[in-house]
């Protein structure tokens, strides 16, 4: 379980315990926090769960695969911080976690 | 209409009804949500049931949408295995299965699709299958394995990703074609031999040409043992599952007097054309696609979602939402297909890369802009052949078709 902040571009934070095994987009998704649409479920296919991981947890959240690298690097507003939240799994070790929205998905 | 307080009713509790009734709490809808479903279980996603769930790698919890307690967290009125029987537009009221009515402000049809079956004779035998609900995925888990042979009718999409799957699960696996090649109706040449040769390689034998006759039962009379096929061929099986397309459930609002196309006739707002307090999203649709100047039903997830925001969108007074391209995916073995807008009014196809390395994209063209591109492996050519669809932008037909040259940089 990892108590989680995601944060909309407005601002407006959401907080919620995810549970193990989930992806911190399943996390955002099944708690209808809006700025996530994540239109393929999980399947690094769209590109459209990007998130900012805050910098303290860079090295946490691990490394992008080559799909999602080359998923991210044609999405908009993309940064050194940016991951499809599709691909990070929730394990204790991420309780505290903040990522942020972009603006838009699509 | 757009009153934040008005009492909306849905029908059909798939990815597209459920997603709306999780969007009109997002955007801060206080009235009451209804949302009938004629499946047991709350919404969930069905593309992995060809996919991962078939293999296991997906369990029920991770397909749902949102938790069941989600639907009574957010005061919304989830009623499975519940069935639409009539629409009465001039009492704005649903008549349900069990005999209970239910009163609309706004209506929204998410009604679906369902599997074509198919006219001949065994058609109802046990172990003839489709593959649209969870139920029908439990049952195909059930079946196959290895020491069975599943024939699959239908060489399309949802055909492949089945015998990709069922090959997965260990069993012998034959696709039946009624066409000379597969995909025949959605995708050109070059992904119809590919997509043959690398099943073949993954051990799935096809017929092509091959028409079925009849499915066959075995001495009890019951259970399904092969299909015979119009030339007089019987092919021997175990189970069948049956993919050649879904037709819209529009009946319901057919009946009651909405201008339906293979599917109910709407606006860009997902908004009835007969009737302003309806609305008909996903699979049920027969919707505008400006970008390709027509008017069209798209049965992708994608489009359930768009759709689901535009109603819900209207409904609440929030403007509506930017226009996506449409686009969808498929998994097969270590494939990635995805593919991005549709193949209208093209003059030119174009193949970047090469289909041997099974990293390869076929973009096709009318005049020099990119109408549609469908992608194996290729993420780049999908993300920017997609931005390319939208934009319009003219392309450089030349380094569209070199590999060597980015993505970033094929536009003129």
């Amino acid at each position: 379980m990892a108590k989680i902040t995601y944060i909309e571009h407005d601002g407006t934070e959401h907080v919620v315990d995810v549970k193990n095994g989930l992806s911190v987009m399943e996390g955002a998704v099944k708690n209808n926090i809006p700025g996530i649409d994540a239109d393929c479920g999980g399947a690094c296919a769209c590109a459209t769960c990007h998130v900012y991981v805050d910098e303290a947890w860079r090295s946490k959240t691990g490394e992008k695969s080559a799909m999602e690298e080359s998923m991210l690097d044609f999405a908009e507003n993309v940064e050194d911080n940016s991951r499809l939240s599709c691909q990070i799994k929730v394990s204790d070790s991420l309780d505290g976690l903040v990522v942020r929205m972009p603006e838009s998905q699509h | 209409m757009s009153d934040l307080k008005s009492h909306v009713v849905i029908l059909g509790a798939g990815h597209a009804g459920g997603t709306a009734a999780a969007l009109l709490r997002q955007y801060g809808h206080e009235g009451p949500i209804t949302l009938v479903g004629e499946e047991p279980i709350p919404p969930y996603q069905r593309p992995p049931l060809s996919k991962a769930w078939l293999k296991g790698e997906a369990d029920a919890d991770s397909l749902a949408l949102k938790p069941l307690e989600f639907y009574a967290e957010h005061d919304i009125d989830f009623r499975p295995s519940t069935r639409a029987a009539s629409i009465n537009r001039g009492d704005r009221t649903v008549a349900l299965s069990d005999g209970s009515s239910v009163s609309y402000d706004a209506l929204i049809i998410a009604t679906g699709a369902r599997a074509i079956a198919l006219p001949i004779p065994g058609a109802d035998l046990s172990g003839v299958m489709f593959l649209r609900t969870a139920a029908d995925a439990e049952q195909l888990k059930a079946t196959v394995g290895p020491g069975k042979k599943l024939a699959v009718v239908g060489g399309g999409y949802i055909g492949l990703e089945v015998a990709a799957s069922g090959r997965a699960l260990g069993a012998e696996v034959v696709v039946l074609e009624r066409e000379p090649r597969l995909l025949a109706r959605v995708a050109c040449t070059v992904l119809s031999d590919f997509f043959k040769a690398y099943h073949e390689r993954h051990g799935v034998t096809f017929e092509l040409s091959a028409t079925a006759a009849a499915f066959e039962a075995g001495p009890d009379g019951k259970h399904v043992t092969g299909v015979r096929l119009a030339d007089g061929r019987l092919i021997a099986c175990d189970a069948i599952v049956v993919g050649v397309g879904a037709q819209p459930n529009d009946e319901i609002a057919r009946d009651c007097g909405l201008e339906t196309a293979r599917g109910v006739v709407v606006d860009l707002e997902a908004r009835s054309v007969s009737d302003a307090n309806v609305f008909a999203i996903g699979d049920v649709a027969h919707r505008p696609m400006p970008i390709y100047d027509r008017m069209f039903r798209m049965e992708s997830v994608p489009n359930a979602l768009e759709q689901a925001k535009q109603a819900a969108s209207a409904i609440v007074g929030r403007p509506p939402p930017p226009g996506e391209v449409p686009w969808q995916w498929s998994d097969q073995y270590d494939l990635k297909l995805q593919i991005a807008g549709y193949a209208f009014d093209v003059d030119e196809v174009l193949v970047r890369g090469d289909p041997a390395s099974g990293k390869f994209a076929v973009f096709h063209l009318k005049g020099d802009q990119v109408q549609s591109v469908e992608a194996i492996n290729s993420p780049p050519e999908f993300m920017m052949g997609k931005q390319l669809i939208g934009n319009r932008r003219a392309v450089d037909k030349a380094r569209l078709a070199d590999p060597t040259v980015s993505m970033k940089e094929v536009a003129v």
